[in-house]
């Protein structure tokens, strides 16, 4: 059976569009080293690592054994996690098991990008079937305007909707010294007037690149309430690779990944009313749009209310639900991190670290990620023992 | 450790290049055959794990081509970037942490790839890519040192080329059964001193898939169960020069943990077969010194004296080993399931008569700086 899982410490780096004061391992030995920190534990307490990034931005093959200098894995146990933009919650997911298992009390999770080093588009672009998808559905943007289209035409949603989702996620990002996008507050009207890329998507719609690590330490439950006041339960975790090909998405429908994904945490931990019982959630929203329709196949609203439920500020600081109260995605996105920064914020709401970010009182905490073919990852993380 | 088992397990042919295939295909054919060979659907199912690389695929997210292959479409899945026995590890881990049941499945397709620039990506890219290290000439550089400090001859290491094609003979999913000598290997030509090509694995493609349940499950399966008795990996430094190569420290500590997880206390005794990853002939000898199976430096001598052909005392890579079929990420986890073979009495022309206790191996990373050791035990 499994063990009782907690999140007891995580670290962060400060994000930049690029860190050239670091080489990768150094950029990994920051975020371990607070992380350690955090948890008052030295790289001697822990039983294993697992690692996380996209081989082709960096061109480093094998970064599990390349990483030892920095992620401390030497005469350790470490191994390589890799999805996509999902590989952060991915390695959050593999950590949780590694303790679950009962093999190891205390496993450090880490995931790292260094974006500077890369030709994004040019290393994504690769991950499209090369005969069928390649030529429709390269790089990130082309099926993200794709769906932002199809929800604008099907349920009347404007780019101002979507505007006003790029707002909410640079003011709270004011908040959170460690964003890359730290006290750059934008309004309606820049994202309006920001170039447009992909019809409907402009600049200020999407998220940057960026050079940064992060790592989480778990532990299990006997150790874990040794380590920590208030250690993160892992409460459910839920991965869903729905889709292998771009033209079998169905870009009318919800986002079915994140639907099933949802349901099954949501079951997991005992959740039946997500928009009541969950007190903020640290969502991968790699543009706007998904600001509005992703969060419906959540659950947090009906299908198409996605932009009236952000208009009455029910996800902004101090609304019903915060979403993002780190500036999320849209304010730092070093790929192979993104999503463990996810689950880390959720991690950092619930044990009351949030300092300026913090949302008061909360018990349960959501973190999702998103990656390879509209792929989804769900964590559930409470206060209370699962 | 609650107990769990491996309840399915299959592979494809190794060969040179299946041009017919592209790597899903192969993901789809051991997928489906490892539910064949378990008596299971897709419905019992619970968890899958993938494994690939994208540098060797030429593809980001390479695990995207095969989630669907891999009967993952509405499945709890992760991927693993290294080799199958790795990957295995995390799909035991799954099971011990409440799924019933999780399939792992890993490719390669050495045949479209470029294993010279493919394993220079794997060395620092500032101060080791330049000098133009890959996967050969550094396991020169390693079988150099092992052979220089114990006095281990080319000719011992060329031994082992010898036994494992010939024990290749045996298998049919291998990809190069021989009759070759030690003259043979001796005069094959140099690749990087002191490697001939006869003390070469193969390029590869191919695909190999297992299923793991927990014991509850296993009874619904039609095969015996392999249980996992003991599993563990470790890594040792990354900079060459700031490793030993001729003193496998990761290997050691790996197995010193797998053994204690299955209470073996005398390995030479209580292993009946190794199953090990033998990039290059010399890795045979050096990887049986850091299991413990011999003193260091007394591999050669191991060899020498016959323990581990078929037939002596301690037979390993019955299967003609990594030297017949290197399929990369996925040889580790061939090496699991020629041990599952081994214990349930499958292996055919290969069996190793009574075989209760099997010893599998994998490796990652440069000179295998990272190594997981499987024990497996039919009772």
């Amino acid at each position: 059976m499994a063990r009782r899982v907690a999140i007891v410490g995580t670290g962060q780096t400060y994000h930049k569009s690029h860190r050239l004061d670091v080489n990768g391992r150094e950029l990994i030995n920051e975020a371990v080293t607070r992380a350690l920190a955090d948890c008052e534990l030295s790289i001697a307490d822990i039983d294993a690592i697992i690692i996380g990034n996209m081989d082709h931005f960096e061109s480093i093959n094998y970064v599990d054994t390349w990483s030892v200098e920095g992620s401390g894995g030497y005469m350790k146990p470490i191994m390589k996690v890799t999805t996509g933009g999902t590989t952060g919650a991915s390695v959050a997911i593999a950590a949780y098991y590694h303790v679950a298992s009962g093999l190891f009390d205390k496993v450090l999770a880490i995931g790292w990008e260094k974006n500077s080093e890369s030709d994004t588009t040019a290393a994504i672009v690769t991950c499209s079937d090369p005969i069928w998808d390649r030529f429709s559905y390269s790089g990130a943007i082309p099926s993200l305007a794709t769906e932002a289209s199809a929800y604008m035409e099907q349920y009347g949603a404007t780019q101002e909707d979507a505007a006003r989702v790029a707002v909410r996620e640079r003011s709270h990002a004011l908040n959170n010294p460690y964003a890359q996008m730290y006290n750059r507050p934008i309004t309606i009207q820049d994202v309006m007037e920001s170039a447009m890329l992909a019809y409907p998507i402009k600049l200020l719609d999407v998220c940057p690149r960026t050079d940064g690590a992060c790592a989480v330490v778990f532990a299990a439950e006997r150790v874990a309430e040794k380590i920590a006041v208030n250690p993160a339960w892992v409460k459910s975790c839920s991965v869903r690779h729905t889709t292998t090909w771009f033209g079998d998405v169905d870009y009318d429908t919800g986002m079915l990944s994140l639907q099933r994904a949802s349901k099954e945490a949501f079951a997991n931990a005992g959740i039946k009313n997500p928009v009541e019982e969950i007190d903020v959630a640290e969502l991968y929203l790699p543009y706007s749009y998904a600001g509005l329709k992703w969060i419906e196949a959540i659950g947090f609203c009906g299908p198409g209310q996605g932009p009236k439920f952000i208009w009455d500020g029910n996800t902004d600081m101090g609304g019903k639900l915060p979403i993002n109260p780190s500036g999320g995605v849209m304010c730092t996105n070093c790929i192979g991190a993104t999503a463990l920064l996810r689950v880390a914020e959720a991690a950092i709401q619930v044990m009351g670290k949030g300092d300026a970010r913090q949302v008061p009182d909360v018990k349960t905490a959501m973190a999702t990620g998103f990656g390879g073919c509209w792929w989804s990852d769900v964590v559930i993380l409470s206060k209370e023992k699962p | 450790m609650d107990k769990i088992a491996i309840v399915g397990a299959s592979q494809t042919k190794y060969v040179r290049r299946k041009k017919s295939e592209i790597f899903y295909d192969m993901v789809y054919e051991v997928t489906t055959k490892a539910m064949e060979d378990a008596g299971y659907t897709l419905e019992d199912i619970d968890s899958v794990i993938t494994i690939s690389n994208d540098f060797w695929d030429g593809r980001t997210i390479s695990c995207m081509a095969v989630q669907e292959a891999a009967g993952a479409h509405d499945k709890n899945v992760s991927t693993i970037e290294g080799d199958g026995a790795f990957g295995a590890f995390y799909g035991a881990m799954r099971v011990l942490s409440g799924f019933g049941t999780t399939l792992v499945v890993a490719h390669s397709k050495g045949s479209e790839g470029d294993l010279k620039v493919i394993t220079n990506a794997m060395f620092d890219p500032i101060y080791h890519r330049p000098l133009g290290l890959d996967a050969i000439s550094s396991s020169a550089l390693q079988a150099s040192v092992y052979m220089e400090r114990y006095g281990i001859t080319e000719q011992q290491c060329a031994l082992v080329s010898v036994k494992n094609h010939k024990n290749a003979k045996n298998n049919p999913y291998a990809q190069l059964p021989m009759d070759i000598t030690v003259d043979d290997v001796m005069r094959s030509k140099k690749i990087a001193d002191p490697i001939k090509l006869l003390d070469c694995s193969p390029i590869s493609d191919g695909a190999a898939a297992i299923i793991i349940a927990n014991e509850e499950r296993a009874k619904k399966a039609k095969t015996k169960p392999v249980w996992i008795k003991g599993i563990a990996h470790c890594s040792d430094a990354y900079f060459l020069g700031d490793r030993d190569l001729a003193d496998p420290v990761s290997l050691k500590d790996a197995s010193k943990k797998a053994y204690t997880m299955a209470e073996i206390k005398d390995p030479v005794s209580e292993i009946d077969v190794v199953e090990l990853y033998d990039a290059f002939s010399y890795m045979e000898p050096l990887w049986l010194e850091g299991m413990g199976i011999c003193d260091a430096g007394q591999g050669g001598q191991l060899i020498e004296k016959g323990i581990t052909v078929m037939g002596g005392k301690l037979p390993v890579n019955p299967s003609g080993g990594v030297l017949s079929a290197h399929p990369v990420l996925v040889a580790g986890l061939v090496r699991i399931i020629e041990a599952t073979l081994q214990l349930r009495g499958e292996g055919g022309a290969h069996q190793i008569k009574g075989a209760k206790t099997v010893l599998a191996h994998g490796i990652n990373g440069p000179c295998g700086q990272s190594h997981c050791v499987w024990i497996l035990g039919s009772e």
